[in-house]
């Protein structure tokens, strides 16, 4: 396969509102959304009014569509807090979405030139992902980049890249106690390489900055696992942990291909790691089962669409792993109610009757 | 994790050997007399032993040629190549230090993107000495360098990582590139610094590059066989990657990890991409049933040495590549007898290739 041509009209630019006022945020990120149509979803729990700036072609979200189009189809899901830029991805029609943090900036690269986050990730998703040979010169459809000596050819044409995880200067993604214990500690360092996740490896995914193909990853995506005391900060969250870790089984079950690294963000100073230890503890638990639970899932050979996987993943985190924790058996729950409100209101793309805007 | 106050490159002064394989000269070495100085040398000098190779003043070293070679073996030096730089394996086999830095003879000194040389062993000591994480992928890349950590999802029990068997290094410059690729881009180099160390995960297998590695020889020396290449063999340029594939197939076994990235060197030579077509021809067709071959090699958890699962290994290679081609049936006698003389050459080195995970730092 070779580069696919990604137009913009196929991509959606979606961002959970977390805070009211995103005139700072939308008027830095301008130069390079300005082309995109956006998707603001507001957090169902802000009360106060939105704050846009004039000059992007966006649709705007609330609480009021959320409840229209999820109803009473689910008790389970619950869009709040970081939660609802996930409404953003089901209403999406586009074939792309690329989400960033509402406290995140255009990060500027070794040279000191801006980088185009948006463009990267695109262009990560363009190419074709290496998932089952590990090419030590990391992507090998970069400019100035081959595939090395020993890499087979049969190979080479790659597979499709379903999920473009992008990366933090500043403030990096890491854990309350981590962040705790190294109060000034800032990530300085940019290192220039897109590579792909092998198959059978498992990573954590961070929401902060992720594209992904709406038709492969989107069934996945969900946030499941909701954190009996979950918070406004990403400490205090594992959700995307959760969904990242579903997206990457099943890519490496259906053969499609999940890279890292490039792009970066600036990931702007927020929050009290100290305090959000508290809340985080939990989290941090969970993850002891969570991990070894995904290293263990094997999908069957009849699962051979993301929804299908999706399912048999709920029903292995029932089995395995709701005993352990009520919140398990909340995700599977969430998840297979989920898959049914994908099926009916997510699937598709291009032209199709879509929720009137906000 | 935390950095020791004494620099770690003067810590291993005495437990690291250099192996250099030459068949030309060793002037390359006056650029990383800095660097190289305070450390021993082993030359192993292909080809011609008739001809001398001198080696710059003030280095401490010793150097085999073929009749050492086959002195030292006797009839088990048919496992060691001749005409090809995979005869560097010999130099393992042959050193006491507990961890080996191997460099080809048209590798330089390499700058940093700030213009600072770059002390490659130091890099690599760093690498070596510090854990791996190869179970779960960390999306900043190595958390034991400064100025990283792990990243928030990646579990605790987690962090404290396994002993890293080998520090894989990268080229600026000519890359490490096959012939045919060689043949479209002649002109392509390798400009892009990448700052980041990391682990290839368990499971997961890489093309290793025998150009500048580094690796605990005391934990996977007896792995690191480079093959038969070269003179009287249907192929060349892949020894390193034989031992490579080979060698990660064993640390994700025993649970030891294989580091890539940092440090670069400058590859200043290309060579010549019709004799380097000729050499790999048949592994480029090769390969096909090796990577699958080898993704797929198990190992018995009866095996818990490093030679128990090389052995091993080699009767899988027998059965099952020998239908490939019978070079693979000379191929496995070869690694039973690299085996072999290793023990023989190393013998209290059976039983302390065991599992204890302290040995890394």
């Amino acid at each position: 396969m070779s580069q696919t041509n990604i137009g913009d009209d196929e991509v959606d630019i979606v961002i959970g509102a977390l805070h009211a006022d995103l005139t700072s945020f939308l008027n830095e990120w301008r130069p390079l959304f300005s082309r995109f149509h956006l998707i603001i979803v507001k957090d169902p729990d802000l009360k106060e009014e939105l704050k846009i700036p004039e000059g992007f072609n966006l649709h705007v979200y609330t609480k009021s569509d959320i409840d229209r189009v999820v109803g009473l189809s689910s008790t389970a899901i619950n869009f709040s807090g970081y939660s609802c830029r996930y409404f953003g991805y089901l209403v999406s029609r586009k074939k792309y979405i690329f989400s960033v943090d509402d406290d995140c900036i255009p990060a500027k690269d070794n040279k000191g030139l801006s980088v185009d986050a948006v463009d990267q990730h695109i262009t990560n998703l363009a190419t074709p992902a290496t998932p089952f040979f590990f090419n030590t010169l990391y992507d090998p459809f970069c400019k100035g980049a081959d595939f090395v000596r020993g890499y087979p050819f049969s190979l080479r044409s790659g597979v499709t890249c379903a999920l473009s995880c992008g990366l933090w200067l500043n403030l990096a993604d890491h854990d309350a106690p981590t962040q705790a214990l190294k109060p000034g500690h800032r990530n300085s360092r940019y290192v220039d390489a897109v590579l792909t996740v092998p198959a059978g490896a498992l990573m954590p995914v961070s929401g902060v900055n992720i594209a992904f193909n709406r038709e492969l990853a989107g069934p996945a995506l969900f946030p499941g696992l909701r954190l009996a005391a979950e918070g406004k900060l990403r400490w205090e969250t594992v959700e995307d942990i959760w969904c990242g870790l579903c997206v990457k089984v099943i890519c490496d079950h259906l053969g499609h291909g999940v890279k890292t690294g490039l792009p970066y963000v600036w990931r702007n100073d927020r929050g009290n790691a100290i305090e959000s230890l508290k809340k985080e503890w939990e989290g941090v638990k969970l993850m002891e089962e969570v991990v070894p639970f995904f290293q263990s899932v094997r999908l069957s050979q009849a699962a051979v669409t993301t929804e299908d996987c999706m399912l048999e993943i709920v029903a292995l985190v029932k089995e395995r792993l709701a005993a352990l924790d009520p919140v398990f058996a909340r995700a599977a729950q969430a998840m297979a109610d989920w898959i049914k409100l994908w099926k009916a209101v997510g699937s598709g793309s291009g032209s199709g009757s879509s929720p009137s805007n906000g | 994790m935390a950095a020791a106050s004494v620099k770690p490159a003067l810590l291993l002064k005495d437990e690291l050997d250099i192996v250099i394989p030459t068949i030309r000269n060793l002037d390359f070495l006056e650029m990383w007399r800095p660097f190289f100085e305070p450390y021993h040398l082993i030359i192993v000098q292909d080809g011609d032993p008739s001809k001398t190779i001198k080696v710059p003043e003030g280095f401490d070293y010793e150097l085999y040629n073929r009749n050492d070679i086959n002195r030292i073996l006797g009839p088990k030096a048919s496992c060691i190549s001749f005409k090809d730089s995979a005869c560097r394996c010999f130099g393992y086999m042959v050193s006491k230090k507990k961890y080996i830095f191997t460099i080809d003879d048209d590798c330089f000194v390499a700058k940093d993107p700030s213009g600072k040389d770059i002390n490659a062993l130091e890099q690599h000591i760093e690498n070596l000495l510090t854990p791996s994480t190869p179970f779960f992928f960390n999306t900043l890349y190595d958390p034991y360098r400064d100025g990283a950590d792990f990243v928030r999802g990646y579990p605790f029990s987690l962090r404290e990582g396994v002993p890293t068997a080998v520090s894989h290094g990268l080229w600026l410059n000519i890359p490490d590139y096959d012939a045919p690729t060689q043949l479209v881009k002649p002109r392509e180099r390798n400009t892009r610094y990448v700052d980041a160390v990391l682990t290839v995960p368990k499971g997961t297998l890489f093309p290793m590059c025998g150009m500048n590695l580094a690796f605990n020889r005391e934990l996977i020396g007896p792995a690191m066989y480079f093959g038969l290449m070269g003179d009287g063999q249907p192929i060349g340029r892949y020894d390193d990657m034989w031992a490579g594939w080979c060698m990660k197939v064993i640390c994700d076994h025993l649970g030891w990890g294989v580091k890539t990235g940092l440090p670069y060197i400058w590859h200043s030579k290309a060579s010549n991409p019709f004799v380097n077509l000729k050499k790999e021809y048949s592994g480029i067709y090769w390969q096909e049933e090796l990577i699958p071959f080898f993704q797929a090699a198990t190992l018995p958890k009866e095996c818990t040495t490093v030679q128990q699962c090389y052995l091993e290994l080699s009767k899988q290679v027998k059965a099952k590549l020998g239908k490939v081609d019978p070079y693979f049936l000379k191929l496995a006698d070869a690694m039973i007898t690299w085996i072999e003389a290793w023990d023989e050459l190393n013998p209290s080195a059976g039983d302390s290739a065991n599992l204890t995970n302290g040995s890394g730092k």
